[in-house]
């Protein structure tokens, strides 16, 4: 098994620590191991951001992947530069309040990753809520072992708010279907 | 109680063996620096095997390999930055940098500036001579304007540095300025430089007759160390002109080296603060853990 | 307060045995576990994180951190803690690596034991901050002034930059030798996994202090384990009264600038006392070379995209390995030479336009073909660049 994730987002949206926590979840709290590598501008905030995950049950050799096997988009601009890259079989998901313009001629799935944490009354855990979506959706790490890296990755006062934000987020992910 | 000190008796205590003659030239202020140092260890009674001396490149970075101490002599203008790990790996150690005006705040310039802001306890002993000496007379940052040097031939036109003005700024805790051929208050200096426990500096003015003097014709040694009789004036004198003093009076003092002490508070060095902190972080996490293992 | 390595408290400040963090923090956690008790930095992408982690830590643990005003200071300071009694390291990228050269010089001349970290970017100049590159690996061997030998390692994993960091302690405190972390940004910045090693699952080689009478010890020139080539540190404070320059100096320490002699006596034992350990320090791994006919040679992060390639040609019959250096300096000659008389090519990939390449073709013979895949612009070669350059050269 060997599976590359890229998220792509804007820069303090926190894609790079969605991806953080799933490599985590696979090397600490599962027993694969995982590498993550991130691209961003030289703005702190604002801009391009992506991270990339693989997970695999063997070493890695090249940490960068070669084919993406997951595409998570959280964002519209994202969404177009990284497009491109999408294989036939690659598993999409979008939030659709940030990737409006997400048709690519197939199925893919639509979540409301944002939405969730509107309803939790923070914006912040949009990509913890993500981070359950994908877990839902794609049948790769244990939810336990996501959850784990989740409430290893928060700080400890947002910690209820980031595993409701998570939960919530993995009960939409298992839910959707492409559309 | 100095005068009581035996000469003799000092240098067999202080010199290292093997090391001498020195490269100092005939005339030169640098060989009394060591000599007030010596003056002021053994005042103080400090046990050498405790004191670091560190100095850069040039002819008063020297002077660390006359004196019997440990003693890292560095790159050209890094002495402070050395030190300040030399005092970070054992603060019982006592510092002492004996450095130049071209090392210090030339090259050496932005290490003098943060060692002092910093507030690192060390003391450091600055021989200004107006001149690079060991290269054979280059202009540096201290010469006074209209200075000849081989790299300011037809004189200098940038203004020195106040080297002592400076340090004071950046809130140095121990600032002096001394010339060299008054023994007393150097050594004094010295003395209360290593008794504070922050950044101490000591400017002592040394003449060079060989690099300096010679070009810019201040005569013979004798009438060299005139010049700096002349061209020196207590702070407390200075301040005195300037503010009840005639035109001419004050005229009269204006291009002259305030010599004095410049400022000399108590305040906690960086690692003693540094030490407070790393209490503080301690003792929060034994706290927090349930004691430390 | 003086440090005191405490297993305990390290490793409370390390946390969890296995953790997803990036090479950098690894490095910093490998400085923590070698008792690195001083550290002095500037901050410089893609270094930075090097920096933070310890500053984070080192107080924790009753070490010093101090951010100096430069990376010419930070050295500097590393250098005269080291003088003082501690393990001290600093990490810097290309230009400030470039900053340090005149005080690792020093280091190398004084003998004093220190780990610089390089998470290595490219230029010249500034180039590409946040971008890994293989720039400095020359710069390492040849970028002081003078004669030196270089004692250079180079990870290939987050892993590594842990491992290898306490490597370079035990380097550098057995040689009395600056010795170089050379990762990248790739490296650097990657987040893996990584096992933090239990207290009996690593080696520490310690300082050996001066024991030798006083008046007797010759701080240049007596050691009571190495003969006489290595000598034992007179560590600041201890009573040995040592005089340190970066002069050319006899073996009491003092100044002899104008004899020939004593010149050639220090910088011939400074450079021999680790190129006559060659073969003990040569550390490469070797993936798939038995029956090779061609053979990557590489390091670094470009090690990774290499050993993808290496899987794919050996998933389409070709007879091809990779060997790579873990130790790049002082260089394994004898086992580039062997390598060049098993196989007919060599190929080396580097994120420059060829440094270590130079090095492997000065020791390869028996004509075997040497060349260079070069890649430069801030990425890793991918491993279908990899594949091609075998099939061109098929």
């Amino acid at each position: 098994m060997k599976k590359s994730i890229r998220i792509g987002g804007f820069g303090g949206q926190g894609v790079i620590l969605a991806g953080f926590i799933l490599g985590k979840a696979a090397c600490v709290f599962s027993d694969y191991n995982a590498v993550q590598s991130q691209s961003y501008g030289p703005e702190a905030r604002g801009g391009a951001a992506r991270a990339e995950v693989i997970v695999s049950d063997e070493k890695i050799g090249y940490p960068r992947p070669t084919t993406i096997d997951l595409f998570v988009a959280m964002a519209q601009e994202a969404f177009d530069t990284y497009r491109k890259d999408i294989r036939d079989d690659t598993v999409v998901i979008v939030d659709s309040d940030l990737v409006p313009r997400n048709d690519i001629g197939r199925p893919i799935y639509k979540v409301r990753a944002q939405k969730i944490a509107q309803d939790l009354g923070n914006k912040m855990v949009t990509n913890i809520a993500m981070v359950g979506v994908i877990t839902g959706v794609y049948d790769m790490l244990s939810p336990d072992a996501v959850k784990k890296a989740v409430m290893d990755s928060v700080p400890k006062r947002f910690r209820d708010l980031n595993v409701k934000a998570f939960e919530m987020g993995l009960e939409a992910g298992k839910n959707a279907r492409p559309e | 109680m100095t005068a009581m000190i035996d000469a003799e008796r000092l240098r067999k205590k202080y010199l290292r063996d093997g090391m001498l003659p020195t490269i100092f030239c005939n005339g030169c202020g640098h060989g009394a620096a060591f000599d007030y140092a010596f003056r002021a260890f053994e005042e103080l009674g400090l046990d050498m095997d405790k004191v670091a001396l560190a100095s850069g490149i040039g002819c008063s970075s020297r002077i660390p390999g006359y004196i019997n101490a440990d003693g890292l002599h560095t790159a050209h203008g890094r002495a402070l930055a050395f030190a300040t790990g030399i005092k970070a790996a054992n603060p019982d150690l006592t510092i002492v940098v004996f450095t130049g005006d071209g090392d210090c705040t030339g090259i050496g310039g932005n290490h003098f500036i943060h060692a002092a802001r910093r507030n690192i306890d060390m003391t450091v002993i600055l021989l200004n001579n107006f001149i690079y000496g060991m290269t054979g007379g280059q202009l540096a940052p201290t010469a006074p304007i209209g200075s000849i040097s081989t790299t300011s031939p037809y004189g200098n036109i940038e203004q020195a540095f106040n080297i002592c003005e400076l340090a004071k700024a950046l809130g140095a805790a121990y600032v002096a300025r001394w010339p060299i051929f008054h023994p007393y208050q150097p050594i004094k200096s010295i003395k209360e430089g290593i008794q504070n426990k922050g950044f101490s500096l000591i400017e002592l003015l040394s003449p060079c007759p060989t690099a300096y003097g010679r070009r810019n014709k201040l005569g013979e040694i004798d009438s060299l160390w005139k010049w700096y009789e002349d061209n020196t004036i207590l702070i407390e004198d200075y301040e005195k002109a300037m503010d009840y003093g005639t035109e001419e009076e004050k005229e009269a003092v204006r291009g002259k080296f305030q010599v004095g002490v410049f400022q000399n508070v108590q305040k906690p060095g960086f690692f003693e603060e540094y030490d407070k902190l790393v209490q503080r972080i301690i003792a929060k996490e034994d706290e927090r853990k349930g004691g430390a293992e | 307060m003086r440090y005191e390595r405490d297993p305990a408290r390290i490793r409370k400040v390390l946390g969890d045995k296995v953790q997803f963090v990036q090479g950098d923090m690894a490095a910093a956690y490998g400085g923590l576990l070698a008792g690195c008790s001083f550290f002095g930095g500037y901050p410089i992408t893609p270094a930075s994180e090097v920096a933070e982690g310890i500053a984070r830590m080192l107080p924790r643990v009753k070490g010093t951190f101090i951010q100096m005003e430069d990376e010419i200071g930070s050295l500097a300071a590393v250098i005269g803690a080291a003088w003082g009694g501690a393990k001290a390291m600093t990490s810097t990228s290309g230009p400030g690596f470039s900053l340090m050269m005149e005080n690792y010089g020093y280091a190398i001349m004084t003998e004093t034991p220190c780990v610089i970290v390089n998470v290595q970017r490219t230029g010249p100049s500034t180039g590409q901050p946040t971008l890994g590159a293989q720039g400095d690996m020359m710069q390492v061997r040849w970028g002081t002034h003078g004669d030196v030998e270089a004692i250079a390692l180079a990870p290939s994993t987050v892993q590594e930059c842990l491992d290898l960091t306490i490597e370079a302690f035990n380097l550098s405190e057995k040689y009395r030798h600056p010795v170089c972390l050379m990762a990248d940004g790739e490296i650097g910045h990657l987040r893996e996994k990584l096992v933090i090693p239990d207290e009996d699952e690593m080696t520490l080689i310690e300082r050996v202090p001066a024991t030798i009478d006083k008046d007797k010890f010759l701080p240049f020139g007596n050691s009571q384990t190495r003969d006489n080539k290595v000598p034992d540190f007179p560590t600041f404070g201890t009573g040995y009264r040592t005089y340190v320059t970066g002069l050319t100096h006899n073996k009491k320490g003092f100044p002899a600038t104008d004899k020939q002699r004593d010149h050639e006596e220090l910088i011939t034992r400074l450079v021999t006392k680790i190129s006559d350990d060659r073969e003990k320090l040569t550390n490469v791994e070797r993936v798939e070379l038995d029956d090779a006919e061609t053979a990557f040679v590489t390091y670094g992060a470009s090690a990774r995209p290499t050993e993808s390639a290496v899987a794919t040609a050996r998933k389409n019959g070709m007879k091809v390995g990779m060997l790579r250096l873990k130790t790049v300096w002082p260089f394994p000659r004898r086992t580039i030479e062997e390598l060049s008389k098993k196989v007919n090519k060599i190929i080396v990939p580097e994120m420059n336009l060829g440094q270590i390449v130079h090095s492997v073709r000065e020791y390869s013979c028996d004509g075997c073909e040497v060349t260079l895949a070069p890649k430069v612009g801030g990425e890793m070669h991918l491993p279908d660049e990899l594949f091609g350059y075998l099939e061109a050269r098929k």
